[in-house]
């Protein structure tokens, strides 16, 4: 069975109708990526799946495992496995990033004793042992906002992840980290789609299919040459 | 005197005294107390109180006898207290504990080893029967002319506490008070008068509820500390009111040289609250601290504030407040600072931060810093957030429900203030916010 269904989804934006029907299927244990140029709706299609109440779904269906996740509320989506790394994680002021992995975990039947053996070890996996104390993503620079998903994902260990742009403002020592710890999750069982409009990390992570988003439509798939061929000559190789 | 209906009159003023078997100097007082309020306007700040009807109000209720043990209470009274935790709590965490019920006390214990050093726990009745010199004391920090509810309440107070610790007893441990509104539209005035003597300590801890009427309740309670050479007080006052209660309260505190008065409250409920604790800082190095939670939600408004008069030179203030508003609620925090022209070396800091939960959330910061001489240091910070849709969603994106949600952020945001109350209290206001968020999304 897929972990991750997509069929038909419409989705706008306040009038803006952005997504006009994606198709999308994404299989246990792989590495997919979503390719396509700015203003395409990369983000559009994960913030939609993740349930955003801005993000209307106008058509489609979308199922997780099986299950109508467009008929869940955004936190049972989570609960069921789906994880979105956002493009921009948002400042929560106040609120520390332990106490908040602690909740998140309880959510995904992680106990206390669980947590407490390994927030430790992905601290470590992501080399963030300093930010244990702090609040979540409060003057985080770009690319440690970009770790603290990374960790998030690590800790919530989710049926499918969905990565938006989790290589932007990121250094190369932090991208190979990165890389190292994506493909740790899909050995681990994870779908993973990592979306980017750059097809560097893809090199770091070779993917098993490339789906590319153009005008609110997946245009094209096939294997990894295609984010190279994209990588060289650009989107123009798949608009005609 | 009848237990219901109770409306207020010279008669029923006499009366109220009659029945409590005052000396004269006190029904005089109440008398007094009487004129003044009937030539005083209402308030003309602040919250709206236009439906308060003080022609329709009950001034006196006794639904319940006085009773030695928990197990003697009124079923239903006796699982409301235990819900409350306060048996256990009496047991566990406490050196004494009152309970009242409307107007009187029904309950109220010490342990032995402070009564053997001579610290007086006892209803504010019996202490004005018993010892006569609590006329110089009694409503002389806040007098009748002072506003409206003060004279109101010098005319019909009912029950509260007297707390006196003699010259160097410690209390390690808190004192507690319970007020519970039962009836329908009744008025609670309840009186607290405490003095610690030299080189003396207390922690007194006030909590209230009440069962939601349709009619409107008022509280109006009045809390005058006496902090003598070198004192410490603290005072600790739980709020959590129904929406129907009005709950306007005078406290003020005088702090002798040396002396320290800390004021902590929690604001969850009522409909409307005024609360603005006052320390007149009169000896030289007196200090005072005033930490307000305030918690706003749909349809309240919660006008709370701090004043620090500094009458005596090196005397220091810090007054902070933390306010939480959600839906159509508002809150207002008013902090004012006074430095008399001899208070030289007077330090004052006015913080106050304000979390605003949804968008129709409305909130007002009116510092007022007035120095009469230049040797000061005073300090103002005020800031307002306010909890996004984004930040909502992204929590939500990991699997916390709104309440978590909320509650994470909320938690996040009065920890600092719920660092200063006693353990126990803490983890209740907590389970309290919770609560008010699960009820306010469901
Ligand atoms: N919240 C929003 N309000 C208005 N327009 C939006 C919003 N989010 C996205 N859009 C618009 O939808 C289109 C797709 O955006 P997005 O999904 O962010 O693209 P991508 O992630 O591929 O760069 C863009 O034209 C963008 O301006
Ligand atoms: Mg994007």
């Amino acid at each position: 069975m897929n972990a991750l269904e997509v069929h038909d989804l419409w989705v706008r934006v306040g009038d803006k109708l952005i997504l006009r029907g994606v198709d999308l299927a994404l299989e246990p244990g792989q590495v997919h990526a979503l390719m396509g140029p700015n203003g395409s709706g990369k983000s559009t299609l994960a913030l939609a799946l993740a349930g955003h109440p801005e993000y209307q779904v106008v058509k489609g269906r979308a199922f997780l495992e099986g299950r109508d996740l467009l008929a869940l509320p955004p936190y049972e989506r989570a609960r069921a496995g789906l994880f979105v790394a956002f493009q921009y994680p948002p400042e929560v002021e106040g609120v520390k990033l332990r106490e908040f992995l602690r909740l998140a975990c309880g959510e995904r039947g992680k106990g206390f004793c669980e947590f407490q053996r390994i927030f430790p070890q992905a601290l470590a996996r992501l080399k963030m042992e300093d930010f244990r104390d702090r609040e979540l993503n409060v003057g985080f620079s770009g690319g440690e906002k970009k770790r603290a998903e990374l960790l998030q994902l690590y800790m919530l260990r989710p049926k499918v992840a969905l990565l938006d742009e989790p290589d932007s403002g990121v250094d190369v020592d932090a991208m190979r980290l990165i890389a190292e710890v994506i493909k740790e999750m899909a050995a681990a069982g994870t779908a993973v789609l990592i979306i980017t409009h750059y097809p560097r990390l893809l090199e770091y992570v070779p993917p098993e299919k490339v789906f590319v988003l153009l005008d609110g439509r997946i245009v094209d798939h096939d294997g990894p040459e295609l984010a190279w061929r994209i990588g060289e000559a650009g989107f123009e190789v798949v608009r005609k | 005197m009848k237990k219901h209906g109770a409306r207020l009159s010279k008669d029923f003023v006499e009366q109220l005294s009659w029945e409590k078997n005052e000396p004269a100097w006190m029904r005089e007082h109440r008398l007094h107390c009487l004129e003044i309020f009937e030539k005083l306007p209402m308030p003309r700040f602040g919250p709206d109180l236009s439906e308060l009807d003080l022609g329709d109000l009950t001034y006196y209720a006794r639904p319940v006898e006085p009773v030695q043990s928990w197990d003697e209470l009124p079923e239903e009274l006796r699982r409301t207290f235990q819900a409350l935790g306060l048996p256990e709590a009496e047991q566990k965490a406490l050196a004494g504990l009152g309970a009242q019920v409307d107007s009187e006390e029904v309950y109220r214990s010490l342990l032995e080893e402070l009564r053997a050093k001579g610290v007086i726990f006892t209803s504010m009745e019996k202490a004005v029967r018993e010892f006569p010199w609590i006329q110089d004391y009694f409503m002389k920090i806040v007098p009748p002319e002072d506003n409206k509810f003060a004279a109101l309440h010098g005319a019909v107070w009912s029950g509260g506490t007297f707390i006196w610790i003699p010259e160097g007893v410690e209390v390690e441990i808190p004192l507690q008070a319970y007020y519970r509104m039962q009836t329908e539209g009744v008025g609670q005035f309840e009186h607290t008068l405490i003095i610690a003597e030299r080189g003396s300590s207390v922690h007194y801890i006030e909590g209230c509820s009440a069962p939601r009427y349709s009619r409107m309740s008022l509280h109006s309670g009045m809390v005058e500390i006496y902090a003598k050479e070198e004192a410490r007080v603290r005072f600790t006052t739980i709020q959590n009111w129904s929406k129907n209660v009005y709950n306007l309260n005078n406290k003020r505190a005088w702090a002798y040289a040396g002396a320290s008065v800390d004021w902590v409250s929690g604001s969850l409920g009522s409909k409307v609250t005024m609360l603005y604790p006052t320390t007149v800082l009169l000896g030289k190095g007196a200090r005072t601290e005033n930490l307000s939670f305030t918690f706003a939600q749909e349809g309240m408004w919660l006008d709370t504030g701090a004043r620090a008069i500094h009458r005596a030179p090196d005397t220091t203030s810090r007054l902070v407040s933390r306010s939480v508003v959600q839906g159509r609620a508002k809150s207002v925090f008013r902090g004012t600072v006074y430095v008399a022209p001899g208070a030289r070396g007077a330090k004052a800091h006015v913080e106050c931060s304000t979390l605003l939960l949804s968008p129709e959330a409305r909130t007002e910061t009116i510092p007022i810093l007035n120095a009469e001489n230049d040797e000061v240091e005073l300090g103002h910070e005020a800031t307002v957030g306010r909890v996004s849709q984004e930040q909502l969603f992204y929590l939500m994106s990991r699997g916390l429900d709104e309440s978590q949600a909320l509650s994470l952020i909320v938690n996040g945001f009065v920890s600092p203030i719920l660092k200063e109350i006693p353990l126990e209290y803490a983890v209740e206001l907590r389970r309290l916010l919770e609560m008010s968020f699960e009820r306010a999304i469901a």
